[in-house]
């Protein structure tokens, strides 16, 4: 689509890195895999009322998919769209894998502490969201299911998973309109079931971008009638 | 889909507690009792969440569940885990075979994306576990997380699908919870009247425990 766009800001979140902000109503937010291989663990909140959280059982169901790709709308709770998935050059973003904890992590890539490591020390995806939800007055209670933007986990007929690898390459992007002010959490750390065994979490950049009108949000408003409903349900927000 | 009957008999059990269709329960289970919830007439989805009462903020987490068994679908030799990476309880009988943690709980809000606007006033599990929790005090809206649904349906497909397919139980058919901690168990007993996860027609369920 050649929507006129601004772009507002640029910035790269490096591996094991995380951040929140609010995505503020008409806009909209770009993630590129920088290197490839690239995983990024996204919350999302009505920045205005935080109780009402990213939903991803409401969002699967309701457009009867697993994986999530261009054409798709994050839900709250309250039967609203936080995000639209306008753009998608990977194709597959999961929903099921979730982020470790810190025990986890040692468990898998050993210890790795900040005395001998400084900021390469081992973080994990649970305490980088909860660090910055705790910014934002969020709690333990906050932190529910996550979506992992770049990866792919595959559901056999018997229902075990399989991890792909290379799911997403150097500068694929996926691109998040917000149709609400959304606070988005996110941190940019490996897929918990990613395979390689070395602790190795990838950059991700962001790309904030004004775009003229929700035009860009048609594909997702008619992409299925439960989405249409969830555009109409969010535009009451603003009666 | 393994099937693992229990040899836990009725007779031998400390509670008996119906719950009529449509509405919610809140009880505890302690450490080292048997739940056993039943599906009394068939095609029931038996909304479920699992909290520590030791700390409610300790509570069932799907993901690490699933990544942690490599599966999608819970049966006898599920293990429930915490957000807190504790396992919680484990399934130890199962005569339906498959049940479902990613399809969460109808609520009036998405009644109304999923199937009409004007569904929203219908009767939800989202508003009996709002209730259960405000009335017991220890549970408010913050943390009513995502679900597990006892013997619902809901394959996901290799292309990534996910269906709402009519159920796999049947009258009768139960599945048996044993208790590694100390739980809070909140349960609708779902009313929802739009799909077929329980056959359009809601019908009570039954706990049974064992010490």
């Amino acid at each position: 689509m050649n929507e006129l766009r601004t772009t507002l800001y640029e910035t790269i979140v490096p591996g094991g890195g995380h951040t929140s902000f609010v995505l503020k109503r008409g806009q909209l937010l770009r993630l590129t895999d920088l290197e490839g291989g690239g995983n990024a663990s996204v919350l999302l909140f009505n920045a205005a009322e935080k109780s009402e959280r990213l939903n991803l059982p409401d969002s699967l169901k309701c457009q009867h998919t697993v994986k999530l790709t261009a054409g798709h709308c994050l839900y709250s709770d309250m039967g609203r769209v936080l995000a639209a998935i306008t753009a998608d050059s990977c194709g597959w973003h999961d929903s099921l894998g979730g982020v470790l904890n810190a025990a986890e992590v040692q468990e898998k890539y050993g210890q790795g502490r900040y005395q001998e490591l400084r900021n390469g020390f081992f973080r994990n995806g649970a305490d980088n969201l909860l660090v910055e939800m705790g910014k934002w007055d969020m709690r333990l209670q906050d932190l529910l299911m996550c979506l992992n933007l770049f990866s792919r986990v595959d559901v056999d007929a018997d229902g075990c998973f399989r991890f792909a690898t290379g799911n997403s390459r150097a500068g694929d992007y996926v691109e998040l309109y917000a149709p609400m002010d959304t606070l988005v959490v996110l941190t940019a750390l490996q897929h918990p079931m990613d395979p390689n065994p070395q602790y190795a979490p990838k950059p991700i950049g962001l790309t904030w971008q004004q775009v003229a009108s929700d035009g860009i949000s048609v594909l997702c408003r008619t992409s299925r009638p439960e989405n249409g409903r969830g555009f109409h349900n969010t535009e009451r927000l603003f009666i | 889909m393994p099937i693992v009957p229990s040899d836990k008999h009725p007779e031998a059990c400390i509670s008996r507690t119906l719950i009529p269709a449509g509405e919610p329960s809140l009880t505890e289970l302690k450490a080292g009792q048997t739940l056993r919830i039943l599906d009394l007439e068939g095609n029931q989805a038996v909304d479920t969440l699992f909290f520590s009462a030791a700390n409610p903020r300790e509570r069932y987490d799907v993901q690490r569940t699933l990544r942690k068994q490599g599966q999608v679908y819970l049966s006898a030799g599920s293990v429930l885990w915490s957000n807190l990476g504790n396992p919680m309880l484990s399934i130890v009988a199962d005569t339906c075979g498959r049940h479902d943690t990613l399809g969460g709980a109808c609520a009036q809000e998405s009644n109304t994306v999923r199937y009409a606007l004007d569904k929203r006033y219908m009767h939800s599990c989202r508003d009996n576990f709002l209730r259960a929790s405000l009335h017991d005090g220890r549970l408010s809206k913050a943390d009513i997380g995502h679900n597990i649904n006892f013997f619902m349906n809901v394959p996901v497909t290799a292309e990534g699908g996910l269906t709402f397919e009519d159920g796999i139980s049947g009258a009768g058919k139960y599945v048996e919870l044993l208790a590694h901690m100390d739980v809070i168990v909140l349960i609708s007993n779902c009313p929802q009247l739009n799909n077929p996860c329980n056959g359009w027609n809601p019908t009570p369920a039954e706990l049974l425990v064992w010490n």
